[in-house]
Parts: structure tokens; C-alpha cells; sequence
């Protein structure tokens, strides 16, 4: 696992989202209601809408262009739709929010 | 040969008995009616609107002369009856003898006139028939003071009507607050508030001591001292049965005409109906006892076996704007427990008298629209102990499953009662409407369901929905979402009845089945959190969709579109060169949109703070092009440069963008202004669309020109800029008020009636009463959200978190 520091949770405002800028596109983090946080590809599997972008619910975000609902622990689209979001592993410490990279950047050198 | 039937006294109890008679036994009787006024039976429940100007004599005639002679009724008006010879079984009036088989007496009441001096004067008047009205039209006309003496429903009607028509009234009542019989103190406060709004004095315990005045009334004092100037004084303290004849004829009378359940007096030749009568010991006030005692007297009279029973009534105001209800037994006692429901800002009171686990009483102020359920919750004497704890908040909350009106109506069985005053019951509305009646009035007609005071009119449409479904355009009930059961108008209703301020509260109070709501659910909330509570509400963007969260239109590409407004489809070199220039430096598409203005497409997000920045330096605000709130006012060059254009359509729709601007609404809001009929803003398929013509402003709502294409219904013409204005601002608020999220103003106008919303656009305080909440809610909302955001945080807040494309290639 490659840790980064990604930035202070305090940036993200409670049920929303900011962006990852990577060479391999761009990674959602959200933060939810409960001050949980998830990463997952920016690209809904859908038509690329940005799920940066969607309104976040319990554990879950709805894509701002279809409306496409994807769980955000499994990245999982709900109910009868059909398609899977790349996950990656974050997590919060001391007001931190602390990115898994090791994937983003494998993909990167490869 | 057919028996002789004398009636006296015709009124609306002796005009419905004739009604049933005719219609069972036209040739049963040779029927002689005989009356004092010198007109035969008509509406006197009508005869406030009358007074206010709102009706007119013609209007509330319920008989005319045709209807009397085709059923063959000699006539004689205006010739009281004095005597009724027993023994001879005549009747004499007017010099003539009339001989009889049967009698009836319906004589009615005579206002009660209390015994001060200066009671003869001229100026003093009653309130009782057409001619009163005509004594008090005539001294409005001459403009001045009237003193309304008596605080009861009369007074009360009298007294809004003079003040309608430009007088100055005070109302003086003797008891503690006004219709004390009717309403508690608390909606009597309530009611005295909105009538001292209206510039109506009102003073309570106030006893009249004398009506002061040379040849006529000049004033009226009280015992206290006070002195009304008067130019003209209403009694209306009260009635008392019209018995003299019956007296005179040693009739068995108490304080009325004592009647069995036969409606027949002590004398068994001899029936009497209407308020004249008593009938175990109780009189009578209200006119739709008096219609049952109608039908029992006709069935009487063709030997027919019936039996009157008392039923309960219940009380309603006619007072535009004044919401009352009243019914049953309301006062505090042992073994009694009260619900009670306030909600200040609004002036709504609401309060239920239970005994045991049933209902004997309501009192409601302001918000009326569960009385009459409530009202069949007390005749049926239903058991609520299941619904207790919510019984206050009507029908559409029960048990945490609510039901639409439509189901509730369409559920009841078909003896439910649906209009008191002529006791017509569900099924006779259902045949009729099976029948081939499609619309209120033809209801009206072969029913009489809402012919009298009017009020279950709202009851009789939604039965005529249920029944005429598609016709009607019913809606079903549907929840918002999956995480409530609620429907949008119920979760609307809950959340200023229990007054709920934040979105937490709402999910908490209404039982939310998810955490935080979902896409669906939190648009709206915050939406009718905002138009509700504009100042103790604070908007929530994380509740927003993309556009209105990032104050641009996404686009499918992951850009963005940049519109600034262009009031009313006008612009400038200046802003032209802005536009221009910031099109270069974001390297955007420009496209003039079909709203009259230019859109600046493919903007990154990042970039957004710094070209609202541009433009807002070039004096341009947002557009809202993204937003549920007005897009665009079209407009036409009208009387500036057009050679047809009678009035200033560009100037007009200007000024409209400059106030409507900012404000949420539950879908979005288009405006055309076109400079005449041609119509070239297109101004009849809008949200709301002004054209206008030489004698002033033709204002049409509900237009649409999207998924449905729909031409906009007439809401008024108008002859001022001022009127025009006034009138749409108060349209959109009505429509933040009472809007269902994402109903463009077409769908909610279909739904709630283009009637409903001109009764309250007419009336001129509730209209002034929306611009101010209006007005209040965009002095928190009118702001420029690309002014606001061009700072650094929200440069920051639009761009990445985190750039790891730099780690990425290490
Ligand atoms: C830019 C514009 C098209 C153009 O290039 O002219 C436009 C663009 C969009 N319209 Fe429109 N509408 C535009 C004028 C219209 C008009 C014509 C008009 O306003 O005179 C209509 C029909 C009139 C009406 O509103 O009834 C119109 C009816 C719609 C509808 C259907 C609404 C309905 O209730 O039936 C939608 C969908 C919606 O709002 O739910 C829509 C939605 C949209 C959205 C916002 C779709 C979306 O959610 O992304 C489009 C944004 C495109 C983008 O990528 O930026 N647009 N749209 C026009 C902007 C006008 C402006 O200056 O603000
Ligand atoms: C302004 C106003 C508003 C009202 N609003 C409501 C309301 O909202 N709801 C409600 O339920 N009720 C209302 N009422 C009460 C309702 O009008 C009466 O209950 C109803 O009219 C009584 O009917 P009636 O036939 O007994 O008497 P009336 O309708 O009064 O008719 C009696 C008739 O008998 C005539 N008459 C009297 N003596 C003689 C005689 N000796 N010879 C010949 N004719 C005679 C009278 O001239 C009169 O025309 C209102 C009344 C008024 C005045
Ligand atoms: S009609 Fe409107 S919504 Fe449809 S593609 Fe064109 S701009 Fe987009
Ligand atoms: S792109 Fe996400 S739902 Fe269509």
C-alpha cells in the first residue's frame, strides 16, 4: 500500500465530493454523512458522467447524468442497472484523508 | 277536486317544501303562497355577497315568477298576513280572505332589536332582507361611518361587506370575543386580528347604551362612554321566531311555533317549517335543519310517513378571506381533553374537543380544509383512539399511511353527506355525475349540491375527479421517493403545520426510512425548506443537483455552459465586447440560445470562478439557466420602436426579471412580454406571459411549450404596469407556496384550478400578503451567485483536491 495524504477532511464538505487528479483520470473521493470516506474512479460506467459530481446519499451516489445509483464501498451500481466503479482503499487520520495510490501509480509507471 | 294548501311566508324553508311537494304530487294541492316581502323565495344566506357587491339580487333569486306558474301557485307579495281564522280555516292578508284544507306557517324570524332609545331613527337598520340591503347599499354609496352593533355571523358579514364597499365600520359586541358562540376565544382573536387588518374597529364588551341622533342616527354610545359616530347602524344582535300570527291564533308557541316531529303544530290542520318553529325545545339558526324540516312537511302533507330528526350543523363565515369553522360543542369540560394546533406566523389555530375516544367539537381558523372530515368524524361518532395522535393533522396523515383526498373521498359510502346545507348525500352527486353532469354548475343544477353557501364546492369537485378520473386528471398518490411513504403535498403540509426548519427535522419528525434522504427526496426538501422558511432555513447545496450545486449546466463532455442574463433580451455593446473576450480566454462555443441570450459553452469547472469574475466586471449577473427559478422574461421591442406595440413590453419584461430573479420555485419559470396580440415573445405559451393591448395588460398562465405544448388560460386583465406586476409576483409566490417539486406552473395550475388561484390573486390583501413574502424571501435570496463565488475558497472548492499526476510519472 502506498499512502498519500490527500488533503484535510475539513475540504470536503459532509455528503459531497472532491477530485484526484491522476495520469489515469480522475478519482471521486466522497465524504459522507457519517464522516466516512470513499474513493472511486470518476467515471460513471454509464456514459463518463463525473460521480464528483452526484448527490451523495447514505453510503451511496447517484450520478449527475442519469441518475445511475452505485454503492460506494463496492462500487456497485443498485437496483437494475448494471456496471461496476473501480474502489480504492481511503482512509481518515488525524483530520487527514489518506489516499491508497499504490494501483494509481502501478498503472501509472506500467 | 285538489285540496287547498296555504303557505305563508315564503322563504328558503316554504320554497324547498314546495320544491319536494310539486316534484312528488304536482296536482295535489291548489297552492296559494303568500308572502310579505314583496318578492318571492330567494337565497337570503346570499344576500352578504349581495350586500359586499359580489352578487346581485338576480343572482340569488332561487323561484322566479315562471317557476310559480308552471306549478300553478297563485301569488300574493307584499302583503303581510294578520290573522289566520281557525274556525273558518281562512287566512287574511291584505283586505282578502284566503280559505284553506292545510296550512303552513313560515314566517321565518324577525331581527331582534334591542330596546335602546333612539332605535326608531332613521339609519337603523336590520339585516334580514333584500331591502335592508338596499338601506345599507344606499348609505355606503354615501360613503362615511356604519356601526355594525352584534359580533355573530350576521354582524360580522354585514360588516366586511360596508367595509368593502368604503365605509368606515366598527363593530361593537357585548360578549368577550367576537361569535362567541361559534368560536373560542382563540379564533375569536384570530378573527377580530384579520378584521382590525382590514381597518375594521372592533370592541368587545361593549354595551350599547343609546343610538344618538336629531332626525337620524348620528351616533351610537356605549355604557362605557365611547362614542361611535355613526352615519348609519346595523343591528344584528340576534333573532327571534316570528310567532304573532301564531299567537294570535292560540297556537301552542313557547318561544317558537312548537311543531311535532310532523312538523304539524297543535292544531292538525295547521303545519309549520323554518325558523319560526321549535322543535324540543330548540330553535333554529342555520338553514339546513330547516331543509329537512321541508321534506318531512311535504311528506307530511301527502300522508307519506317521516319524522324530523335534529342533526348537527356546523358554522363557516362568508367572509372572503376569513377562514373559519366551527362545529359541535367546543368548551372545556370535566372529563373533555383537547387537541390544539397553532402555528403563529401563519394564523392557523386549530383545536379538537374529544370526551372519551370521540370527537363533539372543532374550531379551526385559517385552515379550514379538514372541516368537513372532521365535521363526519362527529356525526358518525367514530372511535379515534387509533388516530389520536395525529388526528389534528386531517385525514392526509393517518396512521403514518396517508391517504390522497381522492381516495378519501371516493371511499366515502354513498349516504355520506357532501353538502349540509341541502343535505345532499354522495350517491345523488355520483348519479348525477354518472348521469352526464361533467362540470360544478350542471352538478349544481340536478342536485343543488353547493347551490347555497358554497362551501363543499372543493368536496363536490374532488367527488367528480374520482368519479371522471382521466377527465378530471386525478392524481394518485405517490410517495416522493423510497424513503418516505409521504406524498409531496403531505410532507409540504407537514412541514409548516409542525413547523419543521431543517432537513434533519423533517426526516426525524416524518419517520424518513434512509439516513439522508436520496437524489430525489433532497432536492425537494430543500426546496420547500427554503420557500417555507426563508429566514430561519439555511440552503443546503449538498442537496442540490449538479447545475444548481455548481451554478452552471453540466454538459456531457464533464464542462460547462456559462449564461449571464440579458434582461429582457436586451444587451449592449459593452456587454457584447465582455462576452466576447471571455469566449476567447476560455476558449468556449458560443451559441444565441432560444431564450434570448448568449451561451458560453465548454467551460472547465476550475475556470468558472475567474469568467464569472469576468462577466460580473462587466456588470453581468448570472442567468440561471441551471436553476428551478426564473430563466428567462422574453420580450418584443413593443411601443419603443414597434409601429403596433401599445405599451412597453421590453420595459415591462425588464422590470419583471429585475424582481423575479434569484428566487427558487419549484420547477423552472419563463416569462414573455409581447407588445401586442401578433405576439411576437410568444408570450402565450409561457410560464406565466403578459400581452398587451391598448386598455392595458392580458396576464395568461400555465403555458408550455416542452415536452407538452399548452397555450396559457387567462388569469386577469389588467389596466397598470403596477397591477401587472403585482399580480405575477403574487402568482409565482403562490406557486413557491403550494407547488409540487418539479411541477412546472401548467401541472400545478391543472391541479389545484385556474379558479382557486384568481379567488386568491383577487383578493387584494391576500395578493399584497404574497408580494410581501415574496419580497421578505428575496432579500435572503436575490443575490448573484457568481458574485459570491469568485473568491479564493471557492476557486479552491472548484478545482482538484489533488494533482498525483506529478507522483504518477516519478
Ligand atoms: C441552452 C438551451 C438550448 C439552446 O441552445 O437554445 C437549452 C438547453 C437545455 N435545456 Fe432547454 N434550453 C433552452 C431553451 C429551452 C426552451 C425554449 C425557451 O425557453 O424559449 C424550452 C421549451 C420551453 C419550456 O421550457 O417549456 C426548453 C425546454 C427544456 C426542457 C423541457 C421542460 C418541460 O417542462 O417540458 C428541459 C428538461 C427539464 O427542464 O427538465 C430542458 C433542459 C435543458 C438542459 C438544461 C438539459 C440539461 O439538464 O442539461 C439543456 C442544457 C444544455 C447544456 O448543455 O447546456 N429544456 N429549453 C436554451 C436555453 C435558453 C436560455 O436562454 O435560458
Ligand atoms: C344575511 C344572512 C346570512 C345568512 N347566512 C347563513 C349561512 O351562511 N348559513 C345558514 O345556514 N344560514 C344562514 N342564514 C340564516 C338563513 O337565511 C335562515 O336560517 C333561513 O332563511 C330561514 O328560513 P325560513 O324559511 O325559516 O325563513 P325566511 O327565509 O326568513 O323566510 C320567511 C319569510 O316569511 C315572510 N313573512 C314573515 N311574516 C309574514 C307574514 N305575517 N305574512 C307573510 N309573510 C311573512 C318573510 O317576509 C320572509 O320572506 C343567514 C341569514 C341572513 C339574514
Ligand atoms: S433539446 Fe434541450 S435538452 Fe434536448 S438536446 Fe437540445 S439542448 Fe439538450
Ligand atoms: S453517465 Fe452516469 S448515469 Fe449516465
Amino acid at each position: 500500500m502506498t499512502w498519500i495524504d490527500i488533503g484535510a477532511l475539513d475540504d470536503i464538505p459532509a455528503r459531497g465530493a472532491r477530485v484526484v487528479k491522476t495520469a489515469q483520470g480522475c478519482v471521486a473521493v466522497f465524504r459522507t454523512q457519517d464522516d466516512r470516506v470513499f474513493a472511486l474512479d470518476d467515471r460513471c460506467p454509464h456514459k463518463g458522467g463525473q460521480l464528483s459530481e452526484g448527490l451523495v446519499h447514505g453510503h451511496r451516489v447517484t450520478c449527475p447524468l442519469h441518475n445511475w445509483v452505485f454503492d460506494l464501498e463496492t462500487g456497485q451500481a443498485q437496483g437494475a442497472d448494471e456496471g461496476q466503479v473501480a474502489t480504492f482503499a481511503a482512509r481518515i487520520e488525524g483530520g487527514r484523508i489518506w489516499l491508497d495510490a499504490a494501483r494509481l501509480l502501478r498503472r501509472g509507471a506500467a | 277536486m285538489a285540496r287547498k294548501l296555504v303557505v305563508i311566508g315564503a322563504g328558503m324553508a316554504s320554497g324547498r317544501m314546495l320544491e319536494h311537494l310539486t316534484e312528488t304530487a304536482p296536482e295535489a294541492f291548489d297552492i296559494t303562497l303568500l308572502n310579505a316581502e314583496a318578492r318571492g323565495n330567494y337565497n337570503r344566506i346570499m344576500l352578504s355577497p349581495v350586500l359586499a357587491g359580489d352578487k346581485t339580487y338576480d343572482q340569488i333569486v332561487t323561484h322566479d315568477d315562471a317557476w310559480y306558474a308552471a306549478r300553478s301557485i297563485a301569488c300574493r307579495f307584499g302583503a303581510p298576513v294578520t290573522r289566520i281564522d281557525r274556525a273558518a280555516k281562512t287566512v287574511i292578508s291584505g283586505g282578502q280572505t284566503t280559505p284553506y284544507d292545510k296550512l303552513v306557517i313560515a314566517t321565518g324570524s324577525a331581527p331582534f332589536i334591542i330596546p335602546v332609545p333612539g332605535r326608531e331613527l332613521p339609519g337603523v337598520v336590520s339585516f334580514r332582507d333584500l331591502d335592508d340591503v338596499g338601506t345599507m347599499q344606499a348609505a355606503a354609496a354615501r360613503g362615511g361611518a356604519a356601526v355594525v352593533i352584534g359580533g355573530g355571523l350576521l354582524g360580522l358579514e354585514a360588516a366586511a361587506a360596508l367595509a368593502a364597499q368604503g365605509m368606515q365600520v366598527s363593530v361593537i359586541h357585548l360578549m368577550g370575543h367576537l361569535m362567541e358562540r361559534q368560536l373560542d376565544p382563540a379564533a375569536g382573536y384570530l378573527l377580530q386580528k384579520e378584521l382590525e387588518g382590514r381597518g375594521i374597529t372592533i370592541h368587545c364588551r361593549g354595551a350599547t347604551k343609546a343610538i344618538l341622533g336629531a332626525d337620524r342616527a348620528e351616533a351610537v354610545l356605549l355604557e362605557d362612554g365611547t362614542i361611535y359616530p355613526a352615519d348609519l347602524v346595523v343591528m344584528a344582535v340576534g333573532i327571534r321566531p316570528e310567532t304573532r300570527l301564531a299567537v294570535d291564533a292560540h297556537l301552542e308557541v313557547e318561544r317558537g311555533i312548537v311543531v311535532s316531529d310532523q312538523m304539524v303544530t297543535s292544531d292538525p290542520d295547521i303545519l309549520a317549517v323554518g325558523e319560526c318553529t321549535e322543535h324540543q325545545g330548540q330553535l333554529f339558526g342555520l338553514v339546513a335543519p330547516l331543509y329537512d324540516q321541508a321534506q318531512v312537511a311535504a311528506q307530511v302533507l301527502l300522508a307519506e310517513p317521516a319524522a324530523f330528526r335534529r342533526r348537527q350543523t356546523a358554522t363557516k363565515l362568508k367572509v372572503t378571506g376569513c377562514d373559519l369553522f366551527s362545529a359541535g360543542d367546543f368548551a372545556d369540560g370535566e372529563g373533555r381533553e383537547e387537541i390544539v394546533f397553532r402555528d403563529p406566523a401563519r394564523g392557523i389555530y386549530k383545536r379538537l374537543v374529544l370526551q372519551g375516544d370521540r370527537l363533539i367539537g372543532a374550531v379551526m381558523y385559517g385552515d379550514t380544509a379538514d372541516g368537513n372530515w372532521f365535521f363526519g368524524l362527529m356525526k358518525e361518532s367514530a372511535d379515534l383512539s387509533d388516530m389520536r395522535e395525529t388526528l389534528i393533522f386531517g385525514p392526509a396523515f393517518q396512521g403514518g399511511a396517508p391517504a390522497d383526498p381522492m381516495a378519501a373521498v371516493a371511499a366515502l359510502p354513498d349516504d355520506a353527506e357532501i353538502c349540509g346545507c341541502n343535505g345532499v348525500n354522495k350517491g345523488r352527486i355520483m348519479a348525477a355525475i354518472q348521469g352526464g353532469a361533467g362540470t360544478l354548475e350542471a352538478v349544481r343544477a340536478c342536485t343543488k349540491a353547493s347551490g347555497s353557501c358554497g362551501t363543499c364546492s372543493g368536496l363536490v369537485e374532488q367527488l367528480m375527479a374520482a368519479t371522471l378520473g382521466e377527465a378530471f386528471a386525478a392524481p394518485a398518490a405517490r410517495p416522493i421517493c423510497g424513503c418516505t411513504e409521504l406524498t409531496h403535498e403531505d410532507v409540504r403540509r407537514l412541514i409548516k403545520a409542525r413547523a419543521l426548519k431543517s432537513m434533519p427535522a423533517v426526516m426525524q419528525e416524518l419517520g424518513w426510512k434512509t439516513s439522508c434522504g436520496c437524489h430525489v427526496c433532497r432536492p425537494a426538501l430543500n426546496f420547500y425548506l427554503l420557500a417555507d422558511w426563508p429566514l430561519d432555513y439555511r440552503d443546503d447545496p449538498q442537496s442540490r443537483l449538479v447545475n444548481e450545486r455548481n451554478h452552471a449546466n453540466i454538459q456531457k463532455d464533464g464542462t460547462y455552459s456559462v449564461m449571464p442574463r440579458m434582461w429582457g433580451g436586451m444587451t449592449n455593446p459593452e456587454e457584447l465586447r465582455a462576452i466576447a473576450d471571455a469566449a476567447e480566454k476560455f476558449g468556449a462555443a458560443v451559441k444565441v440560445t432560444g431564450g434570448q441570450r448568449i451561451d458560453l459553452l465548454g467551460i472547465a469547472k476550475a475556470d468558472l470562478p475567474e469568467i464569472w469574475a469576468d462577466l460580473n466586471a462587466a456588470g453581468m449577473v448570472s442567468g440561471h439557466a441551471y436553476s428551478k427559478g426564473l430563466r428567462t422574461v422574453k420580450t418584443c421591442v413593443g411601443s419603443d420602436w414597434c409601429r403596433f406595440g401599445t405599451q412597453d413590453s421590453t420595459g415591462l419584461g425588464i422590470t419583471l426579471e429585475k424582481r423575479l430573479w434569484g428566487a427558487w420555485t419549484p420547477h423552472k419559470v419563463k416569462l414573455g412580454v409581447s407588445g401586442c396580440p401578433r405576439n411576437c415573445a410568444e408570450a402565450t405559451c409561457k410560464d406565466i406571459g403578459v400581452v398587451c393591448v391598448d386598455s392595458g395588460y392580458q396576464i395568461g398562465v400555465g403555458g408550455a411549450a416542452g415536452m407538452d405544448v399548452k397555450q396559457t388560460e387567462r388569469l386577469v386583465d389588467v389596466a397598470s404596469e403596477q397591477e401587472a406586476i403585482d399580480w405575477i409576483v403574487a402568482f409565482v409566490q403562490l406557486y413557491r407556496e403550494h407547488g409540487k417539486y418539479l411541477d412546472r406552473p401548467y401541472k400545478w395550475v391543472a391541479k389545484v384550478g385556474l379558479g382557486w388561484v384568481q379567488e386568491v390573486l383577487a383578493d387584494d390583501r391576500r395578493r399584497a400578503e404574497l408580494v410581501a413574502r415574496f419580497d421578505l424571501s428575496q432579500t435572503i435570496y436575490q443575490k448573484d451567485p457568481w458574485a459570491a463565488r469568485t473568491d479564493a475558497a471557492t476557486r479552491r472548492a472548484w478545482s482538484p483536491l489533488a494533482d498525483l499526476t506529478r507522483e504518477a510519472a516519478e
